[in-house]
C-alpha cells in the first residue's frame, strides 16, 4: 500500500484544496480510504488527521471499509423508492448482516444505496458489480445473493 | 494602540463598546442578556446555535456574535419575529439533547437550561419535544472525563477550542446532517486519538456533553501552584473536608492564564492516595516498621550526630519548596559541616549553570515566558515543549499560528514539528556541530550583528576561528542534516527578530553538555539576540522547583544566591549569619555522590524526595551503592524505590499541605499554599528537617513557619532580598529583585551582563562525540524521551490513576526500516541492552525516530531505562550522559551475541 500511496501523493502540492482530489484517488485505487492513507494524507498536508476524517465523513462518495468481492449496491432512486426500495434495502441488510456502507467479515459483500441507476423500468431494482438485478423481491433478493440459508434461519 | 469606542443602541439603551466587538459582546458587557449557546468568548464565533438572534433597525434579523458592532446601530434583542426564530432554533436543540437534568452533572450550570428558561419553554412542551433515549454509547475511554453524545447540541465549542485554543485538533465534525457528531479521527475512542487530556473542552462545554469523571463540587478552592513542572502555572485545587477533588486554571496567573495540561488539571490524585506515607518507619530486623516520630527522630538524630564533615550527604528535592531547601542545605552546611549537597538538577541543568555563568554571568532562562508570542522567529533544539513543558509548548504552537516562524531541531519528530516551519533532525549528540555549522553560515553570509558584538561581547575573533573546522562536508556529515537545511535555519534565525532560542535536556545530557549550552548562547550572542524583548537563551527547566532548589544552594560549591562556599569573604558572611564554622571546599556531586558511597568515604545519606534509585544514569550501580551504606535516611511522600532502601524513612507532607515558594522557569518565585492537612502523621519537610537539628541540640532551626525561613533567606540572599510574601500575594516576583522597591526583572542583561566585566563571552569550541558511539555489538543509540501523561519517575504520576491508561507502559520508538531488519512486530517485546545492563520493552514502529536510533522514556520503574543509560560525564558540569548510548536490540527468543 506504501508504495501505491506515495505513487498517487508525489503528484500533488499538498495544499489543503486538493484534499478532495487526493481521497478521490485514493479511493479510486482501493476501493475505499483505508485509515493509514487518511493518516498519509494528514501528514503529507499538514492538516490534522481530525479533519481529513471530517471532509471524507462530509461527503456521502467515500467509503471506509473495503469493497467485498461482490458489491452490492441498491437503488433508492424515485421511482424504486415508489415501489419499496427501503424494504429491499432492509432485506439485504437483514440476508448479509451489514448495515449500509458496510462490509461482511469475510470480504464477501459490501452495501452501498445510490441514486437512479438508469433502470427504473425494472424497479426496485440493485445492483450486483454493476450488473442490474430486476423486480427485486424477497425471494429474488435470496436468490441472487445465495443467502438461502441465511433466509431461513 | 488605543481602541477606538463605538457608541450603539441596544433595546433603548445607550452602550458603548471597543470597535472590533460583536453585538453579542457589547450587549453582555453592558449588562443586557442575549440568549447563547455556541458563543464563548476565549474562542472564533461559529454562529451555529442560532439563539443569538437580534433585529438591527433597517436590516432585519442578524446573528449578534457574528455581527460587528458599528456606530449609530440601533439593535433590538426581543420581538415577534426574533421570539420565533429564538424558538425553533431552541426547540430544534431540545429535540436532540438527551434532557435528563437530574441526572446530569451540568444541573444547574448548563446553557439549555438557562436559555430555554429564558425563551419561555414551557415544562410541557419540553417534556414532550426531548429526546428520551441516550441512543448513542458514551464515550468514557478518557480516565478523567466522559463525552456523552446524547447530550451534544453540536455547538462546537469544544472542536473550536482543541483547535484554536489548544492546536491539538483531536477532534472535529464527522459526518453531515442528522447523523453530524462530534468525532476523532475513524471515530474512534477519545484515548485512542491525538487528544492530550488537557480538559480545557471540558471546561468549556455549555452543557453535559463533556464532563469530568466523578465530580465532586468543592465546598472551597485555594490558590495556588502546580508542583509537576517547570512552567509552574498557577492554579485553583478545590477541597471536600480533607480530599483535594478539583483543580481548575487561575485566570489571573501571568504564567498560564488559566491553561492547565493534562497533569496540572488531572494529577491532583496522588494527594490523597491510599499508598502515601502516613507514619515514619524504621527497619527493625531487616524489614520497615511503623514508629513514632520521636523514636524516628531520635534515631536519626543519635546517627547523624556520629558523622561529620565528608563521611556524610545529602540529596536535596527540586519538588521541595524554597524555604526547604535553603534549609536542607543550612542543616548540612551548618549542622553537617559539609558541602555534599546536591539535587537532580545536576541530572538536567547543570550544564545550564555552568555553562550560561561562563558566557552570560547567569544561568537562568533569560527571558519570560509571555514574550514568546513576540518572538518573530523561535529556535526550539532539545526540548519536546509540548510533552515536557505543555502549557509553554501552548504559547509556541499560538505565536506561529500569528506568524512566529518555528524552527525545531531534534533528533526525533516530535508534535511540535507540525507547526515547525524548518526542521531539523541531526543525530544524538551532533548538536555542537549543527550549531556551529549554523553560526558559520550566519559568519560567512555576514548575517551577525557587528554593533551588539563590538560593544557587549568580548573574544569574538577567537571564536570565530573556532568555526573553521566545521565546514559543510563535516556538519552534514556528523549532524545527518543537509547542508542546506541549515543554511535556511541560519537565515531565518539570523534575519527574523526577535528570535527566542529554547532547550532542554536535549541539549544538556550530554557529556559535551556545557559546550551545547555555550552554542547556544554564542548563537543567540552572535545575532544580538540577548537582553532584550522576546529573545533570549532560554533553558526551560524540568521540575517544578528546580530553578528554586538551585537559587537556595542545594548544589555543592555555592549558598544561595549562587555565592561561591571558596570566597572567603561569602564563606564569613555565612559563618557569622549561622553561628558556625563552614568548610571552605566545595563538596561533591550528585553521580560522584555515589561513587563515594562505593568507596565508602560516604558512609551517611539523607535523601529528600528524590528517587536515584529509578532516575539515575547507570541505575542498578546506584541500588548496589545504597545497599552499601551505613545510615540512609529518606524523607518522601510515597515509599518509593529509594525509600525501600532506607534505615528510616519520614513522610513528608505533599505540596498541598504545606506552605512555601516555588520558583519557575522564567525566575519567577511564587506563593504554594497549604490546602488541606497533611495527610495522616506527615509533616511539611521544612519541619522535619528543623526537627532533626534541633533533636541533635543544634540552634538556628526554630523557625515557626515557612515565612520565617524566607525572611532569613531574603537577608542572605542578595537576589532574592525583595521578595516578601506580602509582596507576592498576588503575583509571583521574577528574581533578581534586589530590594523591597524593586519590581524584579522579567529580562536579564538588557544593559549589561552579569559577568565581572560586564561583558558577555563568546566561547570557541570543538566538537567532540559522545563518549559511547554505536558500534558492531551495540549498532543503536538509544535516546530518552518524556511523555506528557508522566512526570519523571513516575512517583506521583504513576499513582493517578488513570495516567496509566493513557500510558500504561514503556514502549521503545524504533524506525520502521529497523524493525523491518531486525524482523520486529510492532508491539512486539524486545530485548534491548547496553554494556550496563538489559530491560525487556515493547517495540513502537514510528517514524519519529531516524533509523540507527531508538528512544524510550524513563517514567517506569518495571522498564528501568536507566540500567542502559551511561553515566560518563561532562567534564565542567558533572552531568551524565542520559542522552546518548549504545544498545543492541534482539527478540528474546533469538540467541545472544
Ligand atoms: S460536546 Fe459540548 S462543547 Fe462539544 S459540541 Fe457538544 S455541546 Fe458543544
Ligand atoms: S481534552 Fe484537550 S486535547 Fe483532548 S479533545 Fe479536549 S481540548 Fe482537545
Ligand atoms: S504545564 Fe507544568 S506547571 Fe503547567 S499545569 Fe502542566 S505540569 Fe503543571
Ligand atoms: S429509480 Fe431505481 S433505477 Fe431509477
Ligand atoms: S451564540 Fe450566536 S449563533 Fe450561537
Amino acid at each position: 500500500m506504501e508504495e501505491r500511496l506515495s505513487s498517487i501523493l508525489s503528484s500533488y502540492e499538498g495544499k489543503r484544496e486538493e484534499l478532495i482530489p487526493i481521497l478521490q484517488q485514493i479511493q479510486g485505487e482501493f476501493g475505499y480510504l483505508p485509515e493509514q492513507a487518511m493518516l498519509e494524507i494528514a501528514r503529507f498536508a499538514r492538516v490534522p488527521e481530525s479533519s481529513v476524517y471530517a471532509i471524507a465523513t462530509f461527503y456521502t462518495q467515500f467509503r471506509f471499509t473495503p469493497i467485498g468481492k461482490k458489491h452490492v449496491m441498491v437503488c433508492r432512486g424515485t421511482a424504486c423508492y415508489v415501489r419499496g426500495a427501503s424494504r429491499v434495502l432492509e432485506t439485504v441488510e437483514e440476508l448479509l448482516g451489514i448495515k449500509e456502507g458496510e462490509t461482511t467479515e469475510d470480504m464477501e459483500y459490501s452495501l452501498e444505496t445510490v441514486a437512479c441507476i438508469g433502470a427504473c423500468g425494472l424497479s426496485p431494482c440493485i445492483m450486483i458489480n454493476k450488473k442490474v438485478e430486476a423486480k427485486m423481491t424477497r425471494k429474488r433478493l435470496t436468490d441472487v445473493l445465495g443467502k438461502g440459508e441465511a433466509a431461513e434461519a | 494602540m488605543v481602541q477606538d469606542k463605538i457608541t450603539l443602541t441596544i433595546d433603548h439603551t445607550e452602550v458603548v463598546a471597543d470597535s472590533g466587538a460583536t453585538i453579542l459582546e457589547a450587549a453582555l458587557a453592558g449588562g443586557i442578556y442575549i440568549p447563547h449557546l455556541c458563543y464563548h468568548p476565549d474562542l472564533e464565533p461559529a454562529g451555529v446555535c442560532r439563539l443569538c438572534m437580534v433585529e438591527i433597525e433597517g436590516r432585519g434579523l442578524t446573528i449578534a456574535c457574528r455581527a460587528p458592532v458599528a456606530e449609530g446601530l440601533v439593535v433590538r434583542t426581543e420581538s415577534p419575529e426574533i421570539d420565533k426564530v429564538r424558538r425553533v432554533a431552541m426547540e430544534l436543540l431540545i429535540a436532540n439533547h438527551h434532557v435528563d437534568c437530574l441526572a446530569c452533572g451540568q444541573d444547574g450550570n448548563c446553557a439549555i437550561q438557562k436559555t430555554s428558561a429564558y425563551i419561555g419553554i414551557s415544562e410541557e412542551r419540553l417534556d414532550a419535544l426531548r429526546k428520551r433515549e441516550a441512543s448513542s454509547p458514551i464515550d468514557t475511554s478518557n480516565p478523567f472525563f466522559d463525552r456523552d453524545p446524547n447530550k451534544c447540541v453540536l455547538c462546537g465549542i469544544c472542536i473550536r477550542t482543541c483547535v484554536e485554543l489548544q492546536r491539538v485538533s483531536a477532534i472535529d465534525f464527522a459526518f453531515r446532517g442528522p447523523e453530524t457528531i462530534v468525532g476523532t479521527f475513524a471515530n474512534r475512542p477519545l484515548a485512542e486519538s491525538r487528544c492530550e487530556s488537557c480538559g480545557e473542552c471540558v471546561v468549556r462545554c455549555p452543557v453535559g456533553a463533556l464532563l469530568p469523571k466523578k465530580f465532586q463540587q468543592p465546598a472551597r478552592e485555594v490558590r495556588t501552584v502546580c508542583t509537576y513542572c517547570g512552567v509552574g502555572c498557577g492554579l485553583y485545587l478545590g477541597v471536600r473536608g480533607d480530599t483535594v477533588v478539583s483543580a481548575r486554571g487561575d485566570d489571573d496567573s501571568p504564567v498560564n492564564k488559566g491553561s492547565l495540561c493534562v497533569k496540572g488539571r488531572f494529577g491532583f490524585k496522588f494527594i490523597n492516595h491510599p499508598d502515601r506515607l502516613t507514619a515514619p518507619l524504621i527497619r527493625k530486623d531487616g524489614t520497615l516498621t511503623e514508629a513514632t516520630w520521636d523514636e524516628a527522630l531520635q534515631l536519626v538524630a543519635d546517627k547523624l550526630s556520629t558523622y561529620h564533615g565528608d563521611q556524610f550527604a545529602t540529596l536535596s528535592s527540586a519538588k521541595c519548596t524554597n524555604e526547604e531547601n535553603y534549609l536542607i542545605q543550612k542543616f548540612t552546611r551548618a549542622v553537617m559541616g559539609t558541602n555534599n549537597i546536591d539535587h537532580c538538577a545536576r541530572l538536567c541543568h547543570a550544564p545550564t549553570v555552568a555553562g550560561l555563568v561562563q558566557s552570560l554571568g547567569s544561568g537562568a532562562m533569560t527571558n519570560s515566558i509571555n514574550e514568546v508570542m513576540g518572538a518573530a522567529c523561535i529556535l526550539a533544539v532539545g526540548t519536546n515543549t509540548t510533552a515536557a513543558h505543555p502549557v509553554i509548548g501552548l504559547q509556541m504552537k499560538k505565536a506561529v499560528a500569528r506568524g512566529t516562524k518555528l524552527i525545531v531541531a531534534n533528533p526525533k519528530e516530535i508534535d511540535l514539528c507540525r507547526f515547525a516551519h524548518l526542521f531539523l533532525q541531526h543525530r544524538p549528540g551532533s548538536d555542537v556541530a549543527l550549531l556551529m555549522g549554523i553560526m558559520r553560515v550566519i559568519v560567512d553570509e555576514g548575517l551577525f550583528d557587528k554593533a551588539f558584538i563590538d560593544e557587549r561581547c568580548e573574544n569574538f575573533e577567537a571564536f570565530k576561528a573556532s568555526l573553521d573546522d566545521f565546514d559543510p562536508q563535516f556538519v552534514s556529515q556528523t549532524t545527518g542534516v543537509p547542508w542546506e537545511k541549515i543554511q535556511q535555519a541560519a537565515r531565518l534565525y539570523a534575519t527574523e527578530k526577535p528570535a527566542s532560542l529554547f532547550y532542554a535536556m536535549g541539549i544538556t545530557q550530554h557529556t559535551h553538555g556545557t559546550d551545547n549550552v555555550l552554542a547556544t548562547s554564542n548563537l543567540a550572542l552572535l545575532t544580538g539576540n540577548v537582553g532584550k524583548p522576546s529573545t533570549g537563551v532560554n533553558p526551560l527547566r524540568g521540575q517544578n522547583n528546580v530553578q528554586g532548589a538551585c537559587d537556595m544552594g542545594a548544589l555543592p560549591n555555592v549558598y544561595p544566591g549562587y555565592q561561591r562556599v571558596d570566597n572567603d569573604e561569602i564563606r564569613a558572611k555565612f559563618e557569622k549569619a549561622w553561628a558556625c564554622s563552614l568548610p571552605a571546599g566545595a563538596g561533591v556531586t550528585h553521580v560522584e555522590i555515589f561513587d563515594d558511597i562505593e568507596r565508602k568515604t560516604i558512609k551517611a545519606l539523607y535523601i529528600v524526595g528524590e528517587n536515584p534509585a529509578v532516575s539515575e544514569a547507570n541505575s542498578s550501580h546506584v541500588v548496589d551503592a545504597l545497599k552499601t551504606l551505613e545510615f540512609l535516611v529518606v524523607q518522601d511522600i510515597f515509599l518509593s524505590e529509594t525509600a525501600e532502601l532506607a534505615h528510616v524513612v519520614l513522610p513528608a507532607a505533599s505540596f498541598a499541605e504545606k506552605n512555601g515558594t516555588f520558583t519557575n522557569t522564567e525566575r519567577r518565585v511564587q506563593r504554594v499554599r497549604q490546602v488541606i492537612q497533611p495527610v495522616g502523621q506527615s509533616r511539611p519537610d521544612w519541619r522535619i528537617t528543623c526537627q532533626i537539628a534541633q533533636e541533635m541540640g543544634k540552634s538556628g532551626f526554630d523557625f515557626a513557619s515557612p515565612e520565617d525561613i524566607q525572611d532569613e533567606i531574603r537577608s542572605l540572599t542578595p537576589s532574592y532580598q525583595g521578595i516578601t510574601y506580602d509582596r507576592i500575594e498576588q503575583e509571583g516576583l521574577q528574581w533578581p529583585c534586589p530590594s523591597a522597591d524593586h519590581g524584579g526583572t522579567a529580562i536579564l542583561h538588557t544593559e549589561r551582563f552579569a559577568t565581572k566585566s560586564g561583558k558577555a563571552s563568546f566561547v570557541p569550541l570543538t566538537y567532540r562525540p559522545s563518549a559511547e558511539v554505536p558500534d558492531k555489538q551495540y549498532p543503536f543509540i538509544l535516546t530518552t524521551d518524556r511523555s506528557i501523561f508522566h512526570f519523571h519517575t513516575g512517583t506521583m504520576t504513576r499513582n493517578v490513576q488513570g495516567m496509566d491508561v493513557l500510558n500504561g507502559q514503556e514502549l521503545l520508538d524504533i524506525n520502521p526500516a529497523d524493525a523491518l531488519s531486525l524482523e520486529i512486530d510492532n508491539g512486539a517485546t524486545v530485548e534491548v541492552s547496553s554494556r550496563r545492563g538489559r530491560v525487556s520493552v515493547r517495540a513502537h514502529i514510528t517514524e519519529a525516530c531516524l533509523p540507527g536510533v531508538v528512544s524510550m522514556t524513563f517514567h517506569f520503574s518495571e522498564t528501568p531505562t536507566n540500567v542502559l543509560t551511561n553515566s560518563a560525564l561532562d567534564p565542567v558540569a558533572k552531568i551524565p550522559e542520559t542522552k546518548v548510548c549504545a544498545v543492541q536490540i534482539e527478540k528474546p527468543d533469538s540467541p545472544a551475541g
